[in-house]
């Protein structure tokens, strides 16, 4: 559904391009994982995707057709973005925030609608939000605010959820409830691209991963493909190891300890 | 806001107004006003309700509401809470226009006239700066674009100053700190007409501000065009905050402090907070009319004055409830 296909991103004054000649596309009914170390140029697709920087060359699609900026609510209705960096320095009421994911249904006057209203309700019921509508963005915990920022872009509704980093700052439960809901949201038929640090949940959720590099693609497929100790361990420049997860037997990588150096006190 | 916040604000808004009328240098009784407003009134008393007060107060509201209303919006789009009016190079703009005019021995009556045009240009400039360094959709590069303007506009005063003579200073001054005693019928209905543009722009803007303080790219994904929607505000908050200073000169701290205060009084949305900050910001400044016409009879204390003397406690309060 969403297609790179050759983009190339340069940022001003950049020695080497951010994104160089990536195409890879992301399917509905599937969770399509973007990993990779810092800087590999993570974010910058997902800033390709939303029109916040300029391509150098290459487009993105959505069903076959290059996205058309200038019809950017179109696009806000299929696709839906959580971005890494988000600000609330007025604190909202999570009722108005989740509220504001029917934004580009809504005219400019115009009040919600019943549709509208059932797709904030589904949105809250899905993420377990609907309990603290009337606290303000700036009293909920970490956990709670990425869910409440995952609500309000499902509310978004369309055929596409976009997330770039959904789980940092979450404990192992919320990590997991996190995953479990964007899995079902992919069986549902939505298309699913995830940009995430968590390689052995991924590879346990997601059906394609796209393995980035300084900006180019090392490596792409199914975990099981682009999960290799070879290929990983000089992307990431640490010793690893690629094992199997006990649980169910998918790829799962284990960094290894550089041998202490004797005259380094242990803290 | 619940209804009935929105309600206590229109009710504190034409009761402020309405003693705004009744006390001056004479005091008229609610009765006398009414009968004034409709023309019943002795021959002096209908003259100072209808040529004198009412204009007057009319203006202070409509500076108010302006101000207000202008430095909710532009504390949404540039997600900072110092925000203000001001921001982008209007008063520097509209002091080099009035110092210049004084300077150039221009007519006391055109100093309003070329102040507005200082405070346009310098908007102007504050924008064309912003572009030149990277465009409107960023938010810090506008703010420090008008911080340059800013400074660039103080040093051409200094410049202009320097040959001015003294009463010739006195008057610029006097019209930079802020005034509603030059009010007539025909600023009413011009600033009136400032007021309802710039007002229904940003009310109509109002959901893609709440989206836009977000930040950039949170907006872009909820479909907003970061850049168009933030130059909208910019031009319409000027516009307004430009209109007021024709009008009644540099009015500090109004367009600062009133979103704080609505904000705490519950407005969220930035439909509702610009709303109520235009009703607030209105009270606010006929309230200090008032006491800048009856505090030191028979001299008027300067409109920037009160509100700022009225502000600044009232700021310290709110930082201490925000810390």
């Amino acid at each position: 559904m969403i297609e790179f296909r050759e983009v190339s991103v340069r940022y001003p004054r950049a020695a080497v391009p951010a994104l160089d000649h990536v195409s890879f596309v992301a399917e509905r009914g599937r969770i399509t994982a973007v990993v990779g170390p810092n800087g590999s140029g993570k974010s910058t697709l997902v800033r390709a995707l939303l029109g916040r920087v300029p391509l150098a060359s290459g487009s993105v699609l959505v069903d076959g057709a290059v996205i058309d900026l200038r019809h950017r609510r179109q696009l806000a209705m299929r696709i839906a973005a959580v971005t890494q960096r988000e600000e609330s320095v007025f604190p909202l009421t999570i009722r108005d925030y989740v509220s504001l994911g029917r934004y580009p249904h809504l005219g400019m006057w115009q009040a919600a609608s019943a549709d509208d209203h059932r797709a904030i309700a589904r949105a809250l019921e899905l993420t377990g939000t609907e309990n603290f509508l009337d606290r303000t963005l700036d009293e909920l915990s970490g956990g709670e605010w990425q869910r409440v920022r995952l609500a309000r872009a499902i509310a978004q509704g369309g055929d596409a959820i976009v997330l770039d980093e959904p789980t940092t700052f979450l404990d192992v439960g919320h990590e997991m409830a996190i995953f479990e809901l964007l899995g079902g949201l992919a069986s549902d038929g939505l298309a699913v691209m995830l940009v995430s640090h968590q390689l052995n949940l991924v590879a346990r959720f997601a059906a394609h991963m796209v393995l980035l590099h300084r900006g180019r693609i090392s490596a792409a497929g199914t975990p099981d493909t682009v999960m290799q100790g070879s290929v990983l361990e000089s992307v990431y420049e640490w010793p690893l190891v690629v094992t199997r997860d006990p649980a169910i037997g998918s790829p799962a990588l284990v960094p290894l300890r550089v041998p202490a150096r004797p005259n380094r006190t242990r803290t | 806001m619940t209804p009935l916040r929105w309600t206590l604000l229109i009710v504190l808004l034409v009761s402020s107004m309405l003693i705004g009328v009744m006390f001056g240098t004479l005091r008229l009784g609610m009765h006398d006003v009414i009968n004034g407003l409709l023309g019943h009134a002795s021959e002096m008393n209908n003259s100072v309700v209808r040529t004198l007060r009412l204009p007057r107060v009319l203006l202070s509201a409509l500076v108010g509401a302006g101000l207000g209303a202008a430095g909710a919006a532009l504390q949404g789009a540039t997600r900072n809470r110092l925000a203000e009016p001001y921001l982008l190079g209007v008063s520097g703009g509209a002091a080099v226009g009035a110092v210049l005019a004084v300077a150039f021995h221009a007519p006391h009556a055109l100093i309003p006239v070329i102040g507005f045009a200082g405070a346009l240009g310098a908007v102007a400039l504050t924008l064309l700066v912003a572009r030149a360094a990277g465009g409107h959709g960023d938010a810090r590069t506008v703010l420090m674009a008008g911080v340059v303007v800013g400074a660039f506009a103080n040093a051409a005063i200094m410049v202009a100053l320097a040959n001015a003579d003294a009463m010739a200073v006195r008057g610029a001054l006097w019209w930079m700190m802020g005034s509603a005693s030059d009010a007539s019928w025909t600023q009413v209905a011009t600033l009136a007409a400032f007021v309802a543009v710039g007002l229904a722009i940003l009310l109509a803007m109002g959901r893609a501000i709440d989206v836009l303080a977000l930040g950039d790219d949170t907006a872009a994904g909820l479909g907003v065009n970061v850049a168009r929607v933030s130059l909208t505000v910019y031009v319409a908050g000027a516009l307004l905050a430009a209109g007021t200073v024709s009008a009644a000169g540099l009015v500090g701290f109004v367009g600062l402090l009133v979103p704080h205060i609505v904000r705490l009084a519950g407005a969220r949305t930035h439909r509702s907070i610009i709303g109520s900050a235009a009703l607030a910001g209105a009270a606010l400044v006929v309230f200090a009319d008032l006491i800048a016409r009856i505090a030191m009879p028979p001299a008027e204390l300067p409109l920037g004055a009160v509100t700022a003397i009225i502000g600044v406690p009232f700021f310290l309060a709110l930082l201490r409830r925000l810390a």
